[in-house]
């Protein structure tokens, strides 16, 4: 029995998180435990974030709906030529989110959003043997979003707001494979910047011709954060002037990708089937370049070349009884890696999601929402090919590879309050 | 309540086994093999180069790139092994201390240094931090990597060789870096090692052989054809610290160090012996290192022609010189780059004669020109002469050294010094090939891989590695042995050889992954 619950729990429940690239899909237990599924979905304020044109269909006046999940993301990296491996001990991730709603008039419904839909954090051993592209890294940004929701028929309504992001990032690395100081220790930097804010905006539609087949779209625009005079930090320099590398600001952008959303749900008796489909337009993520205020100081361009990628999500949901709601769900996660610009900072290939949850009503104003997703991801023989050696016409592309594998465990608990 | 708990351990454990795992981990046993080969207790015997010495020192971090040490490490991917123990110095400065004093020819190690613009890249010693390594000190335990500074063949079979209270005779008997790890006063290298019942060994001895009479210009005898068998222990107690090792006596005393490895140990590797004349000691400084104008090559012409026009062509008439001697002696600048003049002990001496009638020269000048020839291209100078060549003795500025002052021997490696070498180099080799063949161990083929750095080099995932002084990636700052790239390059080849005597699978290394030469300016 236990075996067959293990199984469960690690192949077939659970749902997806990671959407290829930094892009972490955990905005709402509900619609998780569906494949994170909802762009056609009423079910509860998770629409702030999956369709806000939705919201003024809440049947409640006020609409909250809290929660946060816990991101068991690790990786594994071997060389089978050179016996070499490494494992990332990667800190557990907490994304969460926070959707209000309320409706001011039959026509009209307001709402405040907060959600952590970018981000990344893993950490490989320093010095590992691709150290001189990352030893660890975090991301982080929390969007936060005021939404108006409008009803222009009673099978149409629109609905958006503008959107303000507060981001850090947190990135070490090595300089190169073999620089040291005297005693041998690796010269490295750490870039460091918080605080950094920029401006974006959403806006979806929801149509139900029939009161049991929903069609919805909804677009979140590209958000370009720019880390303006952030600190870098260079530790274990040797005492030489072919090495300046002296701590500095620094100026670098990272784009948060526009992302567009089409999908339909039905609902038949206590069955709800949902589909889903993503367009992550990641090919805005062409290098990340490092551009530091000290001019004797070599500027770091490290390409990456993404593509844009398709997510395919399928939900379903079942009504046991007052009390339970099940639901499940699965998707197919495309990565926008492009093969020898496998970076291992994200280094994500395509993978298969499964996700499962329940609701308890607690009562008519409360529910708890539980929420699995597991990822599975083959494992991959893949290459960095744009990490370069040697100056002038020394400079060569020296590959870092080898086989890699992924997996991802997040289990989430969220609360649904109607008022 | 107790199904709750239940459940909760089944959850932890369901997280658990979600971690990622490979279908076939490297780190599982079976994914390579050891083969025929037992590495679980691996000795390494040599010298300098196994001991990690580089950039003229012994520090830390060059201990743990040394190939033993590299090689361990790669073992202990294909079987479980023993730790490797190496009788790691104090720091990463360098040098040997005794009595709170550094130990002359112990110096700290050499770094990069360059001048404030970035240019002018220069090895000097580190003067960071002082060294701190006290050779009274005595570690503890026993070592797998066996490697001494400055060991020739004879010395790992020597009794004393580790006694601290050598240190301080003249000449000196003991080793200071062995005397920091000899398990016993009077225990020979070769004890020590055996003591510790290797399942694996590796042996790179006999550079020294020939390397200490090269460094030092040729200064010392050959000690070709004067071994005669009997007690080898007072025979080499006659040797000179720059004298090349007899081959005959190389082979008596390396073979019955390979008799007792090979018997103790299921397996192991020999080294052979690399052409020294390959390594940037001795391919650096050109051999026509100086420049000169046209005006100031007339005027040093006009000083050589009495030497050139009456002296050399005299001797000749005389009978005492041959048409060849005179060609040889001959002394000729021009405009752009000169060969260096010098002083070979293998010509004539001529400097009584020239004092006498007709010449009739001062004992200065007459000892001046007594040997005197211009080198050929196929002399070799001593990275260590670069600083000399060129300076004036005593400030006067007719007496330049390399120029109008003939280069001591020491400062020239004579084709026929060179000869000698590589004479007695090749006959190691031919031993060190029988012995493995006999035996049969693996043979390394070190000579073949330094001269393929020194010619075409060796491809790495960033280029090239070559035997090119400071920017070639092969050779640290003393220009004689390796940085960790180097020595990873030699690992590597290591490696090839087992897997092939063995039919083992041990990974290699990439060569990339290691650091070549250290970057400081912290040399006042």
């Amino acid at each position: 029995m236990k075996k067959i619950f293990l199984l469960v729990l690690c192949g077939l429940t659970s749902a997806a998180i990671y959407a290829g690239g930094y892009r972490v899909s955990l905005q709402g237990q509900r619609s998780l435990a569906m494949g994170h599924t909802g762009v056609a979905m009423v079910n509860n304020a998770e629409l702030a974030f999956f369709n806000p044109a939705g919201l003024v269909y809440l049947e409640n006046k006020i609409n909250v709906a809290v929660g946060a999940s816990a991101v068991f993301s690790n990786v594994i990296w071997q060389n089978e030529e050179f016996g070499q491996m490494a494992e990332t001990d990667s800190p557990v991730g907490t994304p969460f989110y926070a959707y209000f709603s309320y409706r001011a008039n039959d026509w009209l419904t307001l709402g405040l959003s907060a959600y952590t839909p970018y981000g990344s954090s893993v950490e490989w051993p320093d010095d590992w043997a691709g150290s001189h592209l990352v030893n660890n890294i975090d991301l982080q940004a929390i969007y936060i979003q005021p939404l108006a929701s409008v009803k222009i028929s009673e099978k149409l309504s629109i609905g958006g707001g503008p959107i303000y992001v507060n981001g850090s990032v947190n990135f070490n690395r090595n300089l190169n494979r073999t620089l040291t100081d005297v005693e041998g220790n690796r010269a490295n930097v750490t870039v460091d910047a918080s605080g950094v804010s920029a401006w974006g905006w959403s806006l979806g539609g929801m149509y139900s011709p029939t009161e049991n087949l929903r069609f919805g779209v909804n677009y979140r625009s590209e958000i370009i954060m720019e880390a303006e005079g952030g600190d870098a930090d260079f530790q274990n320099i040797p005492n030489s002037p072919r090495t300046p590398f002296v701590d500095t600001q620094f100026d670098a952008a990272l784009p948060l990708p526009a992302e567009l959303t089409v999908g339909a749900s039905y609902q038949f008796d206590k069955w709800t089937v949902a589909v889903d489909y993503n367009r992550n337009y990641w090919d805005v993520y062409n290098s990340l370049d490092i551009d530091f205020a000290n001019t004797t100081i070599p500027d770091s361009e490290n390409l990456r070349n993404y593509k844009n990628a398709s997510i395919y999500r399928f939900g379903l949901q079942y009504l046991a009884n007052e009390t339970f709601t099940l639901r499940a769900g699965y998707y197919f996660d495309e990565s926008p890696v492009q093969s020898g610009y496998f970076a291992p900072e994200t280094p994500r290939n395509d993978s298969n999601n499964f996700t499962g949850g329940l609701s308890i009503n607690i009562n008519d104003r409360f529910a708890i929402d539980a929420s699995f997703l597991y990822s599975r991801f083959n494992e991959i023989d893949e290459t960095y090919d744009h990490y370069t050696e040697g100056e002038g016409e020394q400079e060569v592309e020296v590959p870092f590879g080898g086989t890699f594998k992924s997996s991802a465990f997040v289990p989430g608990l969220g609360l649904t309050i109607k008022i | 309540m107790k199904n709750y708990f239940n459940y909760i351990a089944v959850l932890a454990l369901g997280i658990v086994s979600c971690e990622p795992e490979f279908e076939n981990p490297v780190e599982e046993e079976g994914f390579y093999s050891n083969g025929e080969a037992d590495f679980s207790n691996y000795v390494a015997l040599g010298n300098s180069l196994t001991a990690g010495y580089a950039d003229g020192s012994l520090y830390i971090t060059g201990q743990q790139n040394s190939y033993p040490n590299i090689l361990a490490q790669q073992f202990a991917m294909v079987q479980d092994i023993e730790e490797f123990r190496q009788p790691l110095v104090n720091d990463n400065a360098g040098g040997l201390v005794l009595a709170g004093q550094t130990i002359p020819g112990f110096d700290t190690r050499f770094v990069l240094s360059f001048d404030a613009d970035g240019s002018n890249p220069s090895p000097r010693r580190y003067r960071g931090s002082q060294p701190t390594t006290d050779v009274s000190t005595k570690l503890e335990g026993a070592f797998n990597n066996m490697g001494v500074p400055g060991a020739k063949s004879y010395h790992l079979a020597f009794p004393g060789y580790g006694d601290f209270s050598g240190l301080t005779t003249q000449p000196a008997t003991a080793n200071p870096y062995f005397v920091r790890f000899a398990s016993t006063p009077t225990a020979t290298v070769l004890e020590d090692a055996l003591a510790q019942e290797p399942t694996f060994f590796s042996l790179w001895i006999g550079n020294n052989d020939v390397l200490a009479f090269a460094t030092l210009g040729g200064v010392g005898v050959d000690q070709t054809g004067t071994f005669t068998g009997a007690n080898p222990q007072e025979y080499f107690s006659n040797y000179g610290d720059n004298d090349i090792t007899d081959p005959n006596a190389f082979a008596a005393v390396y073979g019955q160090m390979v008799q007792a490895l090979a018997t103790s140990a299921s397996g192991g590797v020999l080294i052979n012996i690399p052409d020294v004349a390959s390594v940037p000691y001795f391919t650096t400084v050109p051999v026509n290192a100086i420049p000169l104008d046209s005006q100031t090559a007339t005027a040093l012409n006009a000083q050589f022609a009495a030497y050139n026009d009456q002296i050399l062509p005299g001797l000749m008439g005389l009978g005492l010189l041959s048409a060849e001697e005179v060609q040889a002696r001959r002394i000729n600048f021009t405009e752009g780059q000169n060969f260096v003049t010098l002083r070979d002990e293998s010509l004539t001496d001529i400097s009584q004669i020239i004092q006498g009638a007709p010449f009739n020269l001062d004992a200065q000048t007459a000892g001046l020109l007594g040997q005197l020839r211009q080198a050929t291209v196929g002399d070799l100078i001593p990275l260590t002469s670069s600083g000399f060549l060129g300076t004036t003795v005593g400030g006067d500025p007719m007496m330049v050294n390399g120029v109008s002052v003939p280069l001591g021997d020491q400062h020239v490696l004579t084709t026929s010094e060179q000869e000698m070498i590589a004479a007695a180099t090749q006959r190691y080799n031919e031993t060190i090939a029988a012995l493995a063949e006999a035996n049969g161990l693996g043979l390394v083929d070190a000579n073949a891989t330094l001269t393929r750095l020194a010619n075409e080099g060796i491809p790495f995932d960033a280029g090239t590695i070559t035997a090119e002084f400071v920017t070639g990636g092969a050779f640290s700052l003393d220009g004689v042995h390796l940085t960790p790239r180097g020595y990873a390059i030699i690992a590597n080849e290591i490696i090839n050889e087992i897997n092939a005597t063995y039919n083992s699978e041990v990974p290699k290394v990439n060569p990339g992954n290691y650091g070549t030469v250290t970057l400081s300016n912290d040399i006042q």
